[in-house]
């Protein structure tokens, strides 16, 4: 059920994190926000199932071109 | 790594990699250790559903700020001050006796930031995304909500441009409150519209 699912923005501290990082990195990059909205939308279109904040974190390396 | 639950293992993991995209994006001047804190806590003290429930509970007790609000939100919202990534363009729809509204991001997780904060996690689940679109009515029942059959349901899929807010009604019995206990009642799940204040507001998760 969609309610069963947790009610927070954010499940563990390194995701908001993440979160914050795409648009600190945005900014300085000089990106408008949808550059990195599109590459989440297609990171979640490539494996649905993924856990929601490692897409946002697969799309975050794409925009930077940084993957450690 | 060690036995363990493979969730909680697959999460460290997240965490460590997180750890060190960021230690990398630091070192190639992308980002900064002290913007990064300044966004996390802003997110966290400011910007949130707080500021969503102001607009709403202006809009029932002043008729021309109601008025504007449903003609430009963006503007509505920037008059209290509120503004920023993700309300470029902020359309308030209106819940009525025949109308009920929610909102929806089927491809992500568009959500208009600047006056509801961050989404919750359901909200950016596939199953919300799928079936709000698809079988609302069954989705609000589970949310607790059960709407008469001759209440038409309006789901508004945010898209490349727009964030919804929606706008619900104004309970009855709520004369002799001010505006702050207005706000009061207004919950996040009001303005996504997966329920409607109520005088004794008692739902949550």
């Amino acid at each position: 059920m969609i309610t069963d699912l947790p009610d927070e923005a954010f499940t563990e501290p390194w995701q908001a994190r993440l979160f914050a990082m795409a648009q600190v990195a945005c900014r300085s990059m000089d990106q408008p926000w949808d550059a990195f909205r599109e590459r989440l939308k297609a990171a979640i279109a490539e494996d649905p199932d993924r856990p929601y904040y490692d897409s946002w974190m697969v799309a975050l390396e794409q925009l930077t071109g940084c993957s450690p | 790594m060690s036995e363990g639950h493979h969730h909680a293992r697959e999460k460290s993991r997240s965490e460590l990699r997180t750890m060190a995209l960021e230690a990398l994006l630091v070192e190639r001047g992308l980002i900064s250790t002290d913007a990064v804190d300044a966004v996390v806590e802003q997110f966290q003290n400011e910007i949130g559903p707080r500021r969503g429930a102001r607009m709403v509970a202006r809009a029932w007790v002043d008729p021309a700020y109601r008025k504007r609000l449903l003609a430009d939100g963006t503007a509505a919202a920037a008059e209290m001050g509120y503004g920023g990534a993700e309300g470029e363009r902020l359309v308030c729809v209106e819940n009525t006796p025949v109308t009920h509204n929610a909102i929806v991001c089927t491809l992500c997780s568009c959500y208009p930031w600047p006056v509801l904060g961050v989404p919750p996690v359901w909200y950016k689940s596939p199953p919300y995304r799928a079936r709000m679109v698809r079988e609302p009515r069954a989705v609000l029942r589970e949310f607790g909500l059960e709407l008469p059959e001759t209440t038409a349901i309006r789901i508004w899929d945010s898209s490349a441009e727009v964030r919804y807010i929606v706008l619900p009604m104004r309970p009855d019995g709520t004369e002799h409150l001010d505006e702050q206990g207005l706000a009061d009642l207004v919950t996040r799940d009001c303005m996504v519209g997966v329920a409607v204040p109520g005088v004794t507001e008692g739902v949550s998760a």
